[in-house]
C-alpha cells in the first residue's frame, strides 16, 4: 500500500488516476486550489477504498502560489505518515490565439505551468531524498515534443517541463527518486469533452491504468496511449518546410 | 492538433454557451447525436465535469443516451444538450442506512462494481448497466423486480436540480413535492437533474440464484409469469414473437433472487469480457429469415425445460450487455426503435396475444420480445408501470414504422394500457394524451416551473405537443 499525494485529482485524468489508486486501497491525499471540490472528490475516493480504510483528506494548493507549496506537503505528510508517491496533473491550458492576444494570459500559464511547477517539483525532491526516496510523477504533454501552430506558448512550457523532468529522472533515479514524465495524446476526459476526438483518441480509464503502471514500474516517460509514441515520431521527423505549411 | 488532456472545452461553444442565445448554436451542431436506436439529429453536446456550470443555458441534460427515440436529443431550434457522464462522483454514502448521494452522470456500471463486494446494490436495475443514476431517474427506471420491488424513482429521497428560471433546487417528496414527483420518470423536461440521492439494498451475496423454465406458448408463457410472481422476487422472459399459431410466443421465463450466503460461491462475481460489434453490417443483415434462425437458436438453447443454478448479477440483470454496442446489427445506417407498452389485467388474457400477433401481420417483429409483469404504479406523474403486462418489442425502423406504432397505439389505447416514452420514437400527441390521464397534471407542474417551456426535448416536441 502506498501513500500518494495528488495534485489536480478533482477531475480528469488526475480524477481517473485516483480512482485506481484508492480502488486498489493506497492511501490518498489531495491537493488543489477548490476546496468545495476537493471535498466532493474526497468523499468520492473514500467511497472507492477499502471498507475500513481512513477518509481520503485534502488541503489547499495553488499552483500561483509558490508560497503555499510547503505547508501543502507538510500537512500532506502529517496525514498519511510520509509519502511515497506525488502524481501532479493540474496545469493550465488555453488556446494559443488567446495566448497571442493577451500576454498576461500568457505569462500565467507559463508560470503556472513551468516555474512554478518546477518549484513544486524541487519542493518535493528534496523531501523525498532526505526520506529516502519516492516518485514523482508529472503530466507534462505531447505538445512539448514539437513546435507547432496551435500549440506554441503551451507546448513550450510542457517542453520546458518534460526537459526538467528528464534530467531530474538522469541525475536522482539511483539515489532513490524516480521521475515519471506522462505525455497525454488526446484523451476524452471532462477538458476535451467540447473538442471533436482526433484519430487515436484515448479513453480515461484505460489511459489512467497505464499511469499507474508506469508508476509502479517506475518508467521514466509514458505516451498515453501509447500509440501517441509513433504519431509524435512522425511528427518530430517533419520536415520545416512541411510544419510550415499543415495546420497541427 | 492533438490537444492536450488540460484542454478546457474551446472558445467558441464557450461564447455560445456565455450568449444563452439558440441561435448561437445552430453553427455548432455538427456532430449527430443520437439515441440508442441510431436514429440522430445534428446537435452540439457540451460535456465536462462541472454539470452545474453545463447547465447554466441548454434546454436539455442527457447521460448515456440509451433511451431508444429522442428523448435525449434536444431540440431542433436550439440544438445543444448538455452531457452529464463526466460528473460522476458519488458524494455521500451511508454504510449503515444505506443512502447514497451522488452527482447524476455516475454510471451504473461503475455503482455495480464497487457496491456488489461491499455486499449492497441499487434496489431497481433496467436491463443494461450503461446508464447513469440521473437517466434512472429520468425514466424511473423498472427492472426484473417490478412486481415486488417497483421502481427506481421510490426508493429515490432527495434530488438536486437546476430549473429553467437558473435556479438551484433540492426537492424531496416533503419539499416542492410537486417538482420531485414530475421528475420522477419526468425524462428530464422539469428541469436538470445534478444530484440523486436514493437508498441503496443490503443484499446476501453478490450472486443470484436463477431457475429458468422453457415454455411452448404464450398461454403457458403468462401463466407462468403470474403463478411465480408470490414467489420469486424477480423475473423477466424472452419471447419468440415470430412463431406462429399455436407455437406463437413460445419462450423463456427466468426467475431468480439474491442467493443466500449458503448457496452463494465464495468468491466474487468477476466482470464478464464484452465484445464491441463492429459498425459494418449491412442493412439487410436483419431479416425475417435471420431473426427466424436466430430466435429457434435461442429457443432451443435452452435445451432442458427447467434450469437451476447460480449466476452472476451481471449475467443475469444485463443479458445484452456482454454485445456493447449491439444496436449496431441493425446496420449501419439502420435506425431501430422499441414499443414497450404495459397492458393492464383488466384488460384479459388475449390482450397479449392479440398485439404479438397484431405486429405479425403488420410486419414489424424482430428479434428481442420481451415480456414481464408489472406490479402497483409508481407515484411520478409520468412513470410508465401500471399493474399488468408489459411487453417490450424491437422494431427496424422503415418507412412502414410510423403507421405499425400508430396502430399499436390504438390497440394499447382501447386495452387501457401506456407505452415507455424511453423506448418510444413516434407516438403521436394525441395517441400519448389520450393513454395518459396524467399527462394534464404533468404539464400543470411542468409550466409552474418552466412557463415558457424552456427546457424540452426532441420527444417532447414531437409526443408531448411541446411548441418547436
Amino acid at each position: 500500500m502506498k501513500k500518494v499525494v495528488l495534485v489536480g485529482a478533482t477531475r480528469g485524468m488526475g480524477r481517473a488516476v485516483a480512482r485506481i489508486l484508492a480502488e486498489r486501497g493506497d492511501s490518498l491525499f489531495l491537493l488543489g486550489r477548490n476546496a468545495a471540490e476537493l471535498g466532493k472528490s474526497a468523499e468520492d475516493l473514500s467511497h472507492r477504498g477499502p471498507a475500513n480504510g481512513a477518509p481520503v483528506a485534502h488541503a489547499p494548493l495553488d499552483l500561483e502560489q509558490p508560497g503555499s507549496f510547503a505547508a501543502a506537503l507538510d500537512a500532506a505528510s502529517a496525514a498519511l505518515g510520509g509519502i511515497d508517491c506525488v502524481v501532479l496533473s493540474a496545469a493550465l491550458f488555453a488556446q494559443q490565439d488567446a495566448l497571442e492576444e493577451d500576454a498576461e494570459l500568457a505569462r500565467r500559464l507559463l508560470e503556472v505551468n513551468f516555474t512554478n511547477t518546477i518549484v513544486f517539483c524541487e519542493e518535493v525532491r528534496r523531501r523525498m531524498l532526505a526520506s529516502g526516496g519516492g516518485t514523482l510523477c508529472v503530466f507534462s504533454s505531447v505538445a512539448g515534443d514539437r513546435g507547432r501552430k496551435p500549440v506554441g506558448i503551451y507546448g513550450a512550457s510542457k517542453a520546458g517541463l518534460s526537459h526538467y523532468l528528464e534530467s531530474l529522472d538522469h541525475k536522482y533515479r539511483e539515489k532513490g527518486l524516480v521521475t515519471i514524465c506522462i505525455k497525454p495524446g488526446f484523451v476524452k476526459t471532462g477538458m476535451t469533452a467540447g473538442l471533436k476526438p482526433p484519430p487515436f483518441a484515448g479513453e480515461p480509464v484505460p489511459v489512467a491504468r497505464q499511469v499507474v503502471r508506469a508508476i509502479d514500474r517506475g518508467t521514466p516517460m509514458v505516451y498515453a496511449p501509447g500509440i501517441w509514441r509513433l504519431v509524435m515520431l512522425v511528427i518530430q521527423n517533419l520536415p520545416r518546410a512541411v510544419m510550415r505549411r499543415v495546420g497541427f | 492538433m492533438p490537444p492536450s488532456e488540460h484542454a478546457p472545452p474551446p472558445a467558441a461553444p464557450q461564447t455560445a454557451l456565455r450568449s444563452g442565445n439558440p441561435e448561437a448554436w445552430q453553427t455548432l451542431a455538427q456532430a449527430t447525436i443520437e439515441g440508442w436506436g441510431r436514429d440522430g439529429r445534428p446537435a452540439a453536446e457540451l460535456g465536462g465535469d462541472d454539470l452545474a456550470r453545463l447547465t447554466e443555458r441548454v434546454p436539455l441534460t442527457r447521460g448515456m443516451g440509451r433511451s431508444y427515440g429522442h428523448s435525449s436529443l434536444p431540440p431542433a431550434r436550439w440544438p445543444v444538450v448538455a452531457s452529464s457522464i463526466f460528473a460522476d462522483r458519488i458524494l455521500r454514502f451511508d454504510t449503515e442506512s444505506g443512502e447514497l448521494c451522488c452527482e447524476s452522470g455516475l454510471l451504473l456500471r461503475d455503482l455495480n462494481r464497487l457496491s456488489l463486494p461491499r455486499r449492497w446494490f441499487v434496489p431497481v436495475t433496467p436491463g443494461t448497466a450503461s446508464v447513469t443514476i440521473g437517466g434512472m431517474v429520468a425514466s424511473d427506471v423498472h427492472g426484473k423486480n417490478h412486481h415486488s420491488g417497483g421502481t427506481f424513482g421510490e426508493y429515490v429521497t432527495r434530488l438536486k436540480m437546476r430549473v429553467a428560471d437558473g435556479r438551484i433546487v433540492e426537492c424531496t417528496p416533503q419539499e416542492h413535492a410537486d417538482l420531485f414527483w414530475a421528475t420522477i420518470g419526468g425524462m428530464g423536461l422539469t428541469g436538470h437533474i445534478l444530484e440523486v440521492t436514493f437508498q441503496m439494498q443490503k443484499i446476501p451475496s453478490p450472486w443470484i440464484w436463477e431457475r429458468s423454465e422453457r415454455l411452448p406458448n404464450l398461454d403457458a408463457f403468462l401463466d407462468r409469469l403470474l403463478e411465480t410472481a408470490d414467489e420469486w422476487p424477480m423475473s423477466v422472459g424472452w419471447v419468440d414473437c415470430l412463431s406462429q399459431g399455436s407455437r406463437l410466443g413460445r419462450g423463456h421465463l427466468n426467475l431468480g433472487r439474491w442467493a443466500t450466503p449458503q448457496e452463494a460461491p465464495r468468491r466474487e462475481p468477476k466482470p464478464r469480457p464484452a465484445i464491441t460489434i463492429p459498425d459494418i453490417w449491412p442493412d439487410w443483415i436483419v431479416n425475417k429469415p435471420f431473426m427466424r434462425i436466430f430466435n429457434e437458436l435461442v429457443y432451443w438453447s435452452h435445451w432442458r425445460r427447467v434450469k437451476t443454478g447460480i449466476v452472476s448479477p451481471e449475467k443475469f440483470f444485463y443479458p445484452l450487455d456482454v454485445l456493447r454496442k449491439w444496436n449496431r446489427m441493425y446496420g449501419r445506417n439502420g435506425a431501430m426503435t422499441q414499443y414497450q407498452c404495459v397492458l393492464p389485467h383488466t384488460a384479459g388474457r388475449g390482450a397479449t396475444r392479440a398485439l404479438l400477433e397484431l405486429l405479425r401481420r403488420e410486419g414489424g417483429a424482430g428479434f428481442l420480445c420481451v415480456i414481464k409483469d408489472c406490479g402497483a404504479e409508481g407515484r411520478g406523474l409520468l412513470s410508465y408501470p401500471m399493474p399488468g403486462v408489459s411487453i417490450a418489442l424491437d422494431i427496424r425502423i422503415t418507412p412502414e414504422t410510423p403507421r405499425i406504432v400508430d396502430r399499436l397505439n390504438e390497440f394499447v389505447i382501447e386495452c387501457g394500457g401506456r407505452i415507455y416514452l424511453t423506448k418510444d420514437r413516434f407516438t403521436r400527441p394525441e395517441h400519448f394524451r389520450a393513454m395518459e390521464p396524467r399527462l394534464d397534471r404533468f404539464m400543470e407542474v411542468r409550466k409552474a416551473w418552466d412557463p415558457h417551456l424552456k427546457i424540452r426535448s426532441a420527444q417532447s416536441i414531437f409526443t408531448l405537443g411541446d411548441p418547436p
